[in-house]
């Protein structure tokens, strides 16, 4: 293999990764913080995808579809939120419920299963990034993406340090005080998973701008990588104090692209993927001697 | 003030499992009192606590709190003004939240919990006097995650917590029962100072008998969901551990127990 090769690798893993830390980030707010096992994330990434491609073949601006794209992931953690708060279905079933339901409104919303936009300007080929000069032009990409995750990564550092960030942190960690505290915990945790599919859909959204299209199976598998940046960044960097979470899980996300991406490179095929990808996460888990939180007894049907 | 006013819980009804625990139950708790309620295990003292902060739902009857009916307010309504410490010293704080990231959030209680920044940095001073008079030596743990401190810790800064707002009742459930015979006393003092500082109308589930009598202005004994000993104050000044003791094993006695 040629060094350019392996520097195409890296750098294309690099991108991956930074733009499922996005993802990754979502996932930090329902898994770790709040305990919630959320599925819609299946659907909501997905979901982010279809709507920048179908607005962006319309001559939307890339940053008007990006923002799209958080508004209804916003909404698909809203109606998760609700049927699990006032319909008082369980976390898990809530979430499989809008998953599943979400899926038709996708392809509602794309009108087809995979939408191309090939020959429209995205958010990483675009009037700008031609312009750039030529040492830095192979970079955009990555820089791009790194632009975006890191927005996103302070926008939630500061989000968390508000009273409302505290308040969401205490839903998770002892849903009991926050009652005490005079403050409905339903709808704290429908706010947390708004945040979190915003999140989750923006990340879709970058995703299809980066792929130049909307494909319908693209969600499939979501949950499973961002859980995996998610446990690998906070298990590999738990001991280290200073670093907070929402970096782990970011570099946790570029690490598990890293590990796909080698994989595939080591003779596995494109459709080998997804059982790299669940193996990858398996080994993760074991290795790590990681016991995912046992679910407390929940006491809703 | 706060008054029930005949209630009726029955649980589990229409299976074998059926208990009914309160029948026309009727309790009025008179605006600063201290009430201390005694009682064997399942005789309703517990119930009577989440009753009134609405965990359980009644089947009959009215709880009022200052003459409003709050029977079928939601429990986290209640809590504006009610402040509440569990048995269980995990209960009452946020374990990976530090201790000043708990004391800001319970300093903030009746106030939206909106963008501005979580914690109030010119209260840190405050928090660390407070916390300093304790004398367990958390004033120096600020940045230190509650998860890490021992039962006894997170129980007095559970009850600080809980009385750090203004509120006009607090209900103490068993709220020393899991800790060691020092804390417990520890805790006990701090109760006391607090409620008379801020003459809050309190009601204190315990087991410990001598609590009970040291404590507080009015004392109860809860059996099978009614009170078989409501005493108030020179005949709760003059009742000893021993009377309370004593009326304890008629009703076991009577229970077969």
């Amino acid at each position: 293999m040629s060094f350019s090769a392996i520097l195409n690798i890296i750098t294309g893993a690099l991108e991956q990764g930074l733009i499922y830390g996005i993802l990754a980030l979502g996932l930090l707010i329902t898994y770790r913080i709040l305990d919630f096992p959320d599925l819609t994330v299946d659907s909501s990434f997905p979901l982010g995808a279809a709507i920048t491609a179908v607005l962006t073949l319309r001559g939307v601006p890339i940053v008007v579809t990006l923002l799209a794209a958080v508004g209804a992931g916003a909404i698909a953690g809203l109606v998760t939120g609700l049927i699990h708060v006032r319909c008082h279905v369980r976390d898990l079933l809530s979430g499989i419920i809008t998953m599943t339901g979400l899926y038709s409104i996708n392809l509602r919303i794309a009108g087809r299963a995979n939408l191309p936009f090939f020959s429209n300007e995205t958010l990483f080929k675009n009037a700008f990034t031609k312009s750039l000069p030529a040492w830095i032009a192979p970079y955009s990409t990555l820089l791009i993406a790194l632009l975006i995750v890191v927005i996103a990564k302070l926008l939630l550092d500061w989000y968390l340090r508000t009273k409302a960030g505290y308040l969401l942190r205490a839903a998770g960690d002892n849903a009991s005080v926050v009652t005490t505290l005079a403050k409905d915990v339903g709808s704290v945790k429908i706010i947390g998973l708004m945040i979190a599919n915003a999140l989750v859909a923006l990340s879709g959204a970058v995703m299809a701008q980066y792929q130049r299209s909307f494909d319908i199976s693209m969600g499939t598998g979501t949950m499973v990588t961002g859980l995996a940046s998610v446990i690998i960044g906070t298990n590999i960097f738990r001991l280290l104090g200073w670093m907070r979470s929402t970096t782990m899980v970011i570099i946790g996300s570029v690490f598990y692209k890293a590990c796909v991406s080698l994989a595939i490179s080591c003779g596995l095929e494109a459709q080998d993927m997804k059982l790299v990808t669940a193996v990858l996460f398996l080994l993760i888990l074991v290795a790590g001697q990681v016991h995912i939180k046992r679910k407390k007894v929940r006491i809703h049907a | 003030m706060l008054e029930l006013r005949h209630i009726s819980k029955t649980y589990n009804p229409g299976t074998v499992h059926e208990t009914c625990l309160f029948t026309d139950f009727c309790l009025t708790i008179e605006k600063g009192s201290f009430v201390s309620v005694v009682g064997s295990n399942g005789s309703g003292k517990t119930s009577l606590l989440n009753i009134l902060c609405g965990s359980i739902p009644v089947d009959d009857g009215q709880i009022l709190m200052d003459g409003q009916d709050i029977t079928h307010m939601r429990d986290f309504n209640r809590y504006r003004r009610i402040g509440r410490v569990y048995q269980n010293p995990s209960m009452g704080t946020c374990p990976t939240m530090t201790i000043l990231e708990n004391l800001s959030l319970a300093d903030n209680k009746g106030r939206r919990y909106g963008l501005t920044r979580g914690t109030n940095r010119k209260r840190i001073g405050d928090y660390r006097d407070m916390l300093a008079s304790l004398g367990l030596g958390l004033e120096d743990k600020l940045g230190v995650p509650v998860g890490n401190l021992s039962g006894g810790q997170r129980q007095t800064l559970a009850l600080l917590m809980a009385t750090l707002t203004p509120i006009d009742f607090l209900i103490l459930d068993e709220h020393t029962a899991a800790l060691d015979p020092k804390t417990a006393e520890i805790v006990m003092e701090l109760t006391d100072k607090v409620v008379k500082e801020k003459g809050l109308t309190t009601l204190m589930v315990t087991h410990n008998l001598r609590h009970a009598v040291a404590y507080g202005d009015r004392v109860l004994m809860m059996h099978e969901g009614r009170a078989v000993l409501d005493k108030a104050g020179q005949e709760k000044r003059d009742t000893k551990v021993e009377d309370l003791l004593s009326i304890f094993n008629e009703i076991s006695v009577e229970c077969g127990n």
